[in-house]
């Protein structure tokens, strides 16, 4: 079965086709047929970039809003480490949980510590884990899924460990069930997202069947009641202490800061991901360690669900790094005993989700091959999009796949105009030739 | 029987801008055509090695690949140096590369055992002051 749910719908009736969103789209998953943008599923990785260009706002991200989670008794809030860097420097870390049980939840727990206890575990991985090298991490879903679809053969490079929301989430919940007396079913766990690719990777959890995690609200949808309840907070009398170099996971670089390990490398942006990926296909990096790889060209503070400016939280991180990052908020011993008793691992293998093949045919994939490359040659190659597929080779493609008309390329479509008007223009010629020569032949 | 499917590249010697983009064009043809990841990776290092010592070593060569449903193949024809001795540069280790290219993380002396290592039949034929010649070929299924 194919994974059907993406984190993005398209709204037709807001859709005016203006092809921002197909033009952006890093894996070709958007067409513009009849004047509406249509998402190809099994191309779509998650990553958002359609959400941040579309100018008619038709791109919707599948998050909720507080409200969706009333079914259940009990609601914790797990906000992203990125929501403390969304406010202004004087505001910290603990104020942002405060105000977060103050605005529909009823306790709201923070997922920095559980980065700083992850990055222990991936040490631990890597010292003592298994082949191959290097390992990636597997915390962005939209990274995953791209390895997914289009390097499946890389799965194994994915590092089994679970994901810090992950641990938060199942560490508030067994809190709440000891301390408070709940049932486990009562309690809804929810994520602070930066971006909507989060809400897949809950849903459709790459190695388990369920997640820890009930859903997700973005930062946009909170921002303003957020900010609001923080005017009231007083942070005289806060009850947290968040500090440890978990804070710095929000930006490209965080983990790799969090690591003893030396060989390791921080890259970010899908094109960048798709090089490193393309020479780890092609044997090379077994040299380094581990590869911290992001979607986003800044890490998870310029997601395309946040409110502040990626840079300037950037800054941000990097300040409450500079200041609270120095003290560990975990006991190293502690995690590793937990590392032992898989307290982090992920036994499940990550299904791939290769692109469909030409045809499942060999021979007749091949065939279609040298059509579609045939129909390269005859076409612009300036990628206009005017047909509706973003390139010129994506619209061959879709050609041979028999998902487009050849002439709906509009140059395509000229050539043809000119040539029937051509061979009209001939018909027309030796009719009037031929009532010309009538003409004279009845002349006395 | 089909007539085998063929697109040939083009490689330029010290061009280390486009270095990789023929091997990479190579990978994007057999995902479209739904060949095994495991063969995938194979071509992938092989082509990439041979693509490689182009860059590295010789003026110019046309990488050529082919495809039936059966067997892949690939021929790197190149104007270069040539090959002195065929036996020790198919030695592990066995390395002519440059402190500059080793630099480069290139050079390790594995390029050729490489190609050998992933490739089904794998042949050379060289002349000093010509070029070489290197077939490559990888069984499907």
């Amino acid at each position: 079965m194919r994974e059907g749910f993406r984190s993005i719908r398209i709204d037709g009736e807001r859709c005016q086709g203006r092809m921002a969103c197909m033009h952006i789209c890093p894996t070709q998953a958007i067409r513009v047929r009849k004047g509406k943008a249509h998402l190809l599923q099994d191309r779509c990785i998650d990553c958002g970039e359609c959400v941040r260009v579309c100018p008619s706002n038709a791109i919707l991200p599948r998050t909720g809003s507080v409200g969706d989670f009333s079914g259940f008794k009990y609601r914790i809030a797990v906000p992203s480490p990125v929501v403390y860097s969304q406010f202004g420097s004087d505001v910290p870390p603990a104020a942002v949980l405060e105000a977060l049980r103050r605005i529909g939840f009823d306790d709201a727990c923070d997922a920095a510590h559980a980065s700083e206890s992850v990055s222990i575990a991936i040490e631990e991985y890597l010292e003592h884990g298994g082949t191959p090298r290097p390992l990636i991490s597997p915390f962005c879903p939209a990274i995953v899924r791209l390895v997914q679809v289009r390097y499946p053969q890389l799965l194994d490079h994915l590092i089994p460990i679970e994901s810090p929301m992950e641990i938060a989430a199942r560490e508030a919940k067994r809190l709440a069930v000891k301390e408070k007396g709940l049932k486990e079913s009562d309690i809804g766990a929810i994520y602070i997202t930066p971006c909507p690719a989060k809400m897949v990777a809950i849903k459709y959890h790459p190695r388990k069947k369920h997640s820890f995690l009930n859903g997700t609200v973005s930062i946009p949808e909170i921002y303003q009641t957020l900010l609001q309840a923080l005017r009231e907070v007083d942070p005289s009398g806060l009850q947290d202490e968040i500090r440890g170099l978990g804070l710095g996971w929000p930006i490209l670089g965080g983990q790799v800061a969090s690591l003893k390990e030396e060989h390791c490398l921080a890259a970010a942006g899908l094109s960048e991901a798709i090089r490193i990926l393309e020479e780890i296909e092609n044997g090379k990096l077994g040299d380094i360690q581990y590869i911290e790889m992001q979607s986003c060209p800044t890490g998870c503070v310029g997601g395309p669900l946040t409110v502040e400016n990626a840079y300037i939280a950037r800054g941000r991180v990097l300040r409450m790094v500079a200041k609270h990052g120095g003290r560990p908020s975990q006991d190293r011993e502690r995690i590793r005993e937990l590392y032992q008793k898989q307290f982090f691992s992920l036994p499940g293998k990550i299904p791939s989700f290769p692109l469909e093949p030409l045809d499942e045919d060999v021979g007749r994939a091949l065939e279609k091959l040298r059509q579609k490359q045939q129909l390269v040659e005859e076409l612009p190659r300036i990628d206009c999009g005017a047909c509706g597929s973003p390139t010129c080779t994506t619209f061959a493609e879709d050609v041979v796949r028999g998902e487009a008309e050849k002439n709906e390329c509009v140059f395509v479509a000229i050539d043809e105009l000119e040539d029937i008007s051509a061979r009209k223009q001939k018909r027309v010629k030796k009719h009037v030739a031929r009532a010309r020569g009538h003409r004279e032949g009845h002349r006395p | 029987m089909v007539a085998p499917f063929s697109r040939t590249f083009v490689i330029e010697g010290r061009n280390f801008l486009n270095a990789g983009k023929a091997s990479t064009a190579i990978k994007g043809m057999l995902k479209e055509l739904g060949v095994s990841p495991g063969i995938i990776r194979r071509v992938a290092i092989a082509a990439y090695e041979a693509e490689m010592n182009v860059v590295m070593y010789a003026k110019r060569a046309t990488m050529a690949f082919s495809m039936t449903p059966s067997l892949i193949q690939i021929q790197v024809e190149d104007e270069g140096p040539g090959i002195p001795d065929i036996a020790a540069a198919m030695q592990e280790g066995f390395s002519t590369a440059t402190r500059e290219m080793r630099e480069m993380g290139f050079g390790a002396g594995m390029g050729l055992p490489n190609i050998r290592k992933n490739a089904d039949d794998f042949t050379i034929e060289s002349t000093v002051g010509k070029g070489t010649l290197l077939t490559i070929r990888i069984n499907i299924s």
